[in-house]
Order: C-alpha cells, then structure tokens, then sequence
C-alpha cells in the first residue's frame, strides 16, 4: 500500500509515520505545480486546511485517535455547504455565498480526521457532462488538458488523477460522478439513494440526488463511504441504520456469484458505443469469470428509455428546486424598481444557459397540457426500469456496462449541443431512477490513451456485493493511463 | 409525442420561471429544447396505460422526529448571507406597483 491512498496515508499518520502536516505539505505543492494548468479547485483552503492537519497532529500527540481518515487531504464539490466558507455551485448567482452550515457529509469527514483542501468546479449546479459550464471557468482532464475530464463533478474527478489530493466527494444525479472517474481513470461511486445523507447538498433533482467518493483504489472509496453514510435525521430520505461493512468485505472475491452484462447498454442495440470500450468491457466479463463469477449478457429492456425519461424528470425537478434562487435571502441580486422585476433580473443575470435551459424544459414539461405527456409519462418509464431491474436482479447479484460511452472528448466538441452532450449518461442514468448503487472502475485504455471505465451495478443497499467485484476487477486490470496511481504526489 | 414546442411556448414557459431572453436566445432555445422534447419521442413506443408512476426510489412514508427544540441555525449569519436586510429581515422591492 502506497502513501498515495487514504487508507496508507491514513494509517501512516496514526502510527506516527508521518505527521498530517507533511502529507499535507506534498499534496499542496502539487496543486501549486499544475492547479494552473487543470482548475480543478474553485477555491484552495490552503491555510485552513494547515489549521486542520495541525490539530489531527496535536490529537495524535495528545494520544487520541482521530479516525479513520487521520490526516488525509480531501477535496470536496463546491455543491457541498462549507459553514462560513463560499459555496457557489458554479454559479454566479451564489457567488460570494458563505452557508450557515455544513453539511453533514463535511461534518462526518472532519469527525474522521480528514483535512479539507479546497472546493472543487462543476458544472454550474452539477448540470453537465464535462465541467465546461461553470461560471468560474473550465476543468481540464490532468492526463490530457485538451480534454474534458467529464462531469459535472469533473473538479472532483481531476483533482484526484491530478494527485492534488487522494480522495475527493462529489454527487452523481444522473452519472456526475461514474462518468469523469471513468474518464479521469480513478474510481467513482454512486451509493443507493439514501445511503448518504442529502443535507447540505445544494439540490439539483432531490429523488436522484446522491453524494459519492473518488479515489485513486476500490478500497479507498469503501472506507469513504463508510465514513460518509449512514443514518442522518437530517435528511428524511436517509435510509435508517448504520453503513454496513465495506472494506472488511473487499477480499472475499466473487467465487460462484452472478454477474449480467446489460445487453441494451453494451453496444449491440445502442448507438454511440465507442469499439474500443466495448472491448474493455468485453475483457472485464472474461476476468470476472476467472474470478469464479458466472457471467452472460443479459437484457434490461427498458433502460434504453432512461435517458428521455431522465431529462424530463430531472430538468422538472430542477425546475422547483431552483425557484429558491430569487435575490431574496442569498445570494446575487440585480436590482430593479419591483420585486417580479428583481427576481427576474437577477435570475437571468445569475444563471448560465445549460441551467436556463434545464429551467425552462423543466417548466414545460410540469405545465397544463404537457404534464401528462411529459412528466406522468416519464414518471411510468421510471416504474419499468425499477420493476426490469427487479427481474435482472432474480437471475443475477450484479450486472455491468460500459460507464461512459467513449473515452474523454476534446474540450469545446459538444459543447454547443446540448442533446449530444446528453448522450454521455446513457449508461448511467438506469441507476439514478432506481435508487441503486454503481461504481466506475478504470479498467484499461483506449485507443487514444486515455482511460476506460467500468460500470459495475447492484440493486439497493447492495453495495459490499458490489465492492467485492470491483476490487477483483482493480486487481486485474489492463494498465491504465500512466498518470494515474503512481506513487506520491 | 404531442406537437413541437414553439417559440411562444419557450417565450411564456421563460416568464413562468422568471427568465428574460433576448430574440437570439428565444431561438436558440427553442431549437434546443425541441431536440430534447422530440428525443423523449421515443416514450410514445410504450403501453403505459396501465403503469403506476414512480415518484421517488424508497418507498419511504411520513418519518417523523420526536417534536424537541434541536439546534437551529444562527439568525445573524443566515441575515448575513442576505443581499438587503433591515431590522432583523430580508428586505426587497415593492411587492405591488413601483417604487415611490
């Protein structure tokens, strides 16, 4: 185990090893050396973040353990509330704001000894698919700066391959996690709804919403979530009980478990699978079989409808939770001689267009006359992916696709299409209407070089079974990127 | 699916949510969202008469808490986020006609 994952570092900084405050030091000389060039971070918390690795140094003199993450650098979404610090969304319109509170997801990572260095960019309120429609500017892919690193937690996702810190949060409504750590090439996971308390997560579309890990390993992720989850009075979707065990589970490998490729998002019947990553995928089937698994492809038939479902229901969801964003008790105002004026003023000043956009057809489609067609509909469709993955789940434990339809694209290529842009989730979007837990693992390259992933599914609150082939798909892996994984910042 | 969205129908959904577009935007969007919308098309495949819809992954009713006093948050840094603020709460515009 190298001092590059959190367990290692972690582990090192309890045993006094290391103190927090050097490790720090060498993760904050690396965003120096490239945070130029990548922008993963809105905003580097450099000063607190000494004040933090200082105080875990003190409690390990004192001789208190201080938890499971002692001294590990994390980056967190700056969708995530930061008590007294600005948490901007992306947006211009929360630009300057500093929360009341934290959220809870930030209070447990401090509780466990973690030192938070920066906020890291997004697609303005995570509504994107490459990190390129922040108000604050674009992220770059830390393995190619002429590509995205995906999105919308793309910050997250880089600052993690750019060694910036060993693990990050972001949050996956409809991939945003699964998708840039595919093509950043670190691990992503999207944790059954509910698993991970929503508080203080600035909403996007609250019945897919959910907080997840990345890392450089599987093991890493597991320890994350098991820090990060769990029961939270806070959240009332918050599914009751503790986090069960993850990283003791990892090792017990998937002898005799079962295991569906998802034919309908594998390639055969769906455009815009790039060859290159269905041929990952293809030998990530082959190694899962070695590892004991019974593995055959398998139809899903209704997830093909996720994505139309999908950009109905989120953008209608969307379109109400960003109502709150009127000039009134946060946030920018634009002044104007009456309240309508003002709110109107200061919205269409506020926001950036993928987010106008998403308001608008969000809008239409919960209006008289569309409801129906649109949303009711959209809203039947999700009922035949929960009830076909139902079915899928008698047969197998787990299923698996590609995460990403291809690997990184160049920066400014779909950029002005938004319909095109959308397509990316395809793969991961099944997940998000179901409520279930999904994970990306890097699993090889391309034919450019740059990394595939690997999505491996489970049906909810199913998350060890999960972990376990993930960890027997890491430890088999093609070699990835070079950039990735190696050693100390 | 039902008729392509127009470009009044873009114009009245931007005022319901308080969005102002200029004729550039309006058409731009219009395209836009009209890609999306006949995308959806796809739906309209499916017999759906007889599906339930989902609103929501858990199947989770009311949760409730015990009804205490628990922390709140501070009065004065949630004002302090505000844009304007005047004794003690948030100040805006005249609601009803212009200001004097």
């Amino acid at each position: 185990m190298t001092l590059s994952t959190a367990q290692g570092i972690a582990s090192a900084v309890r045993s006094g090893e290391r103190t927090a405050r050097e490790v720090l030091e060498d993760y904050l000389a690396a965003v120096d050396g490239r945070e130029h060039e990548v922008h993963a971070f809105n905003l580097v918390l450099a000063d607190e973040a000494r004040v933090a690795a200082d105080a875990v140094d003190s409690a390990i003199d004192a001789g208190t353990n201080p938890g499971p993450l002692a001294g590990v650098p994390v980056a967190l979404k700056d969708n995530l509330c930061t008590r007294g610090v600005p948490t901007t969304c992306g947006s211009k319109i929360l630009d300057g704001w500093r929360p009341p509170y934290d959220a809870t997801v930030v209070g447990r990572l401090a509780a466990a000894g973690a030192v938070v260095v920066g906020k890291t960019n997004l697609d303005e309120f995570a509504m994107g698919s490459s990190t390129e429609n922040s108000a604050f500017g674009v992220t770059r892919n830390p393995l190619d700066p002429a590509k995205v690193p995906g999105g919308s937690s793309g910050g997250s996702a880089a600052a993690v391959a750019a060694g910036f810190v060993p693990v990050s949060l972001g949050s996956d409504t409809g991939g945003s996690i699964r998708q840039p750590a595919a093509l950043c090439g670190v691990v992503g996971v999207k944790p059954t709804y509910g698993a991970v308390s929503r508080y203080g997560l600035v909403a996007f579309a609250s019945s897919l919403d959910q907080i997840g890990p990345f890392s450089l390993t599987v093991a890493d992720s597991a320890l994350m979530l098991e820090v990060i989850g769990g029961h939270d009075p806070r959240d009332s979707t918050s599914i009751p009980g503790r986090t069960p065990d993850l990283v003791a589970e990892l090792d017990r490998g998937i002898d005799g478990m079962r295991i569906g490729i998802i034919e309908e998002l594998s390639g055969d019947g769906l455009e815009g699978i790039a060859g290159d990553v269905r041929a990952r995928l293809g030998e990530a089937g082959l190694a899962l079989e070695a590892a004991g698994a019974t593995v055959e492809t398998t139809s899903v038939p209704s997830t093909v409808y996720g994505l139309s479902a999908y950009y109905v229901i989120a953008p209608a969801e969307a379109s109400s939770n960003l109502a709150r964003y009127d000039g009134v008790r946060f946030g920018l105002r634009i002044d104007a001689p009456n309240a309508g004026e003002m709110n109107t003023a200061t919205r269409t000043a506020g926001f950036g267009d993928e987010v106008k956009r998403r308001i608008m057809l969000g809008t239409y489609a919960l209006s008289a006359g569309y409801y129906d067609a649109y949303y009711g509909k959209s809203q039947k469709v999700r009922t035949l992916i929960v009830r076909d993955f139902a079915r899928a789940y008698e047969e197998f434990d787990l299923l698996v696709s590609p995460t990403a339809p291809t690997t990184a694209f160049a920066i400014g290529e779909k950029a002005t299409d938004p319909m095109t842009m959308y397509l990316n989730d395809v793969c991961t979007i099944p997940s998000n209407l179901a409520g279930h837990p999904a994970i990306s693992v890097p699993f090889g390259v391309g034919d450019d070089g740059m990394p595939v992933g690997v999505q491996i599914l489970a049906p909810a609150t199913d998350e060890a079974k999960m972990f376990r082939a993930a960890a027997v798909l890491e430890a088999v892996a093609p070699e990835g990127h070079p950039l990735v994984g190696g050693g100390l910042p | 699916m039902t008729e392509r969205i127009t470009r009044e129908d873009v114009a009245h959904v931007a005022e319901l949510a308080r969005l102002s577009l200029d004729q550039d935007e309006l058409d731009a969007f219009t395209s836009q969202l009209a890609d999306v919308l006949d995308h959806a098309a796809d739906l309209d495949a499916l017999d759906l008469d007889e599906v339930p819809p989902t609103a929501h992954p858990l199947p989770l009713r009311n949760v409730l808490r015990p009804d205490v006093v628990g922390e709140t948050s501070d009065r004065a840094e949630v004002l302090a986020a505000a844009p304007s603020v005047e004794e003690d709460q948030f100040r805006v515009p005249p609601v009803l006609g212009e200001a004097p």
